[in-house]
């Protein structure tokens, strides 16, 4: 196993082994830094995108520390809540959204990465219908039409990785020695796309939103409060750096100039998804769901079938 | 404390003429920009932690403000913007006004002005902060809610158009089957 993260570490070997999986000292180094670090990530690049969106507005912005100070206030608030199913469904989510991205930075399978990811969302889901509040139920119900809308085109770049490299394993893909963009384009354009859709950034902000149009009041998380909503918005952190190391294994492949341009990219995308946020109004769900399946069928399966091409003709 | 750093709020206009509504929402434009302070306008009671209430309060909207209120979590604030909340404002009188926001809810800071300035406003937001913070520490060193920031508000019986029974109303009513008893009770004995 020729993790990039022996680079730091020096030599790797066998910890234990796992349900016949091999675990080595990189994987749980892998996991256990997303797990302490991802959070602070999250956050900063929360506060980032608040700052650079009063920017984008003429506005000075609150600081860059603001998402810690408002999850602090948020645990330290009375616990008032309709159904206590609301609270453990959130923390499932939880669970399941730190699972996926200690996965996915461990370097193991994409497409379990992405089951789990998905259990997480669900979970969120099932927070948001278990208390009554009809805004919830609505927010919820639109969640999961979002659900819909990108789960197709995430799993088509799983694929799509395969692919291209031969494996669904991340740390493979990540130390393939092999730049895998140029045969990945089309995987990435979509990625991107459905990525304003996952982060819940305007046009697609069906569920809930951070802006002032909002006549769910607040969506899926209406009901949720103190404590709850902390959690929720932890789980957005978590998320957030999860997606963005997505777009880093587009371009990762071992060498260290490729890192640096994993990581570049990844920060672009998220500069250019919160200036799409700022210049568009909500769309409708009915565009949502057709977009996103549009740019699922044209770039992931276009960029599938010239990969097929590629193998069958060319043997790449 | 990082309350006084995040405080959100909520703005609910009691039939307000709009002057004020129209000056709470120029806070947040890139004039005044309230986010700087990490203030944000939530639109829901159960995020909120400032209740900012603008125009007259009547007995039509006496249990929205009184919702409102038992919603939000503690630690929270009340703001009275503009001097409708504070008095009733020129209002004060009418047959349905009661002469201010502090008779329905507890009320903590006042802001006056008719219509509010946004600077007064958001002076008054940001005072009403330090008493967050007061009551915040008062929370953590085990005092009860009830003695600091209120506790539950009874809504009170309203009728089939959501209006207020008031006190009134139920005398009334009482007197009225008084009445109606009377002459029963009498043939009785």
């Amino acid at each position: 196993m020729d993790n990039a993260l022996v680079i730091f570490f020096g030599a790797d070997r066998v910890l234990f082994v796992f349900f016949g999986t091999e675990v080595y000292m990189t994987h749980l180094i892998g996991a256990v830094l997303y797990i302490v670090l991802a959070p602070f990530a999250g956050g900063l690049i929360a506060g980032l995108d608040r700052k650079v969106t009063a920017q984008m507005q003429g506005r000075h912005g609150p600081p860059i520390l603001q998402p810690f100070y408002d999850v602090a206030k948020l645990l330290g608030k009375e616990k008032i809540t309709v159904s206590n199913g609301q609270d453990f469904y959130v923390m499932c989510s939880l669970v399941f959204m730190v699972i996926s991205g200690a996965f996915f930075f461990a370097g193991s399978n994409l497409l379990m990465t992405i089951f789990t990811l998905t259990a997480g969302s669900i979970f969120l889901v099932l927070a948001g219908y278990a208390s009554n509040s009809p805004y919830a139920q609505l927010g919820a119900e639109r969640e999961m039409l979002q659900i819909m809308s990108y789960e197709p085109m995430i799993l088509l770049s799983a694929v799509g990785f395969y692919m291209a490299t031969g494996s669904f394993n991340v740390g493979d893909i990540v130390t393939s020695g092999r730049f895998v963009f140029p045969y990945l384009a089309g995987m990435f354009a979509g990625y991107v796309f459905v990525l304003i859709i996952k982060m819940r950034k305007s046009p697609f902000d069906l569920s809930m939103s951070h802006h002032a149009h909002q006549e769910l009041v607040k969506g899926l998380t209406t009901e949720f409060s103190g404590r709850t909503l902390a959690l929720s918005e932890i789980i957005h952190w978590y998320e957030n750096v999860f997606l963005l190391g997505f777009v880093f294994i587009f371009f990762a492949n071992g060498e260290p100039r490729f890192i640096v341009l994993g990581v570049l990219v990844a920060l672009v995308c998220y500069f250019v998804i919160v200036f799409i946020d700022n210049s568009f109004a909500r769309m409708k769900w009915q565009f949502t769901l057709k977009s996103a399946w549009m740019v699922t069928l044209v770039f992931g399966g276009g960029n599938l079938f010239v990969l097929y091409y590629l193998r069958a003709v060319f043997q790449v | 404390m990082s309350i006084k750093k995040s405080p959100w709020i909520i703005h609910y206009d009691c039939s307000s003429c709009n002057g004020c509504d129209i000056e709470m929402l120029a806070c947040l434009t890139p004039m005044y920009d309230l986010e700087r302070f990490g203030i944000v306008n939530t639109g829901n009671p159960k995020h909120a932690d400032v209740f900012i209430v603008t125009g007259t309060v009547n007995t039509q909207n006496i249990p929205v403000v009184k919702q409102i209120y038992n919603q939000m979590p503690n630690p929270k604030v009340v703001i009275a913007v503009g001097i409708c909340a504070a008095t009733g404002g020129i209002f004060r009188g009418c047959y349905n006004v009661v002469g201010g926001l502090d008779h329905v809810i507890p009320v903590d800071m006042y802001v006056p002005g008719c219509a509010a300035r946004p600077e007064a406003i958001i002076d008054g937001i940001m005072k009403s902060i330090d008493i967050l913070a007061e009551k915040q520490a008062a929370l953590d060193e085990g005092v009860v809610p009830e003695e600091i920031c209120g506790g539950y508000i009874y809504e009170g019986e309203h009728d089939e158009h959501g209006t207020l029974i008031t006190d009134e109303d139920a005398d009334a009513a009482e007197e009225e089957q008084d009445v109606g008893a009377t002459p029963d009770q009498e043939e009785q004995e």
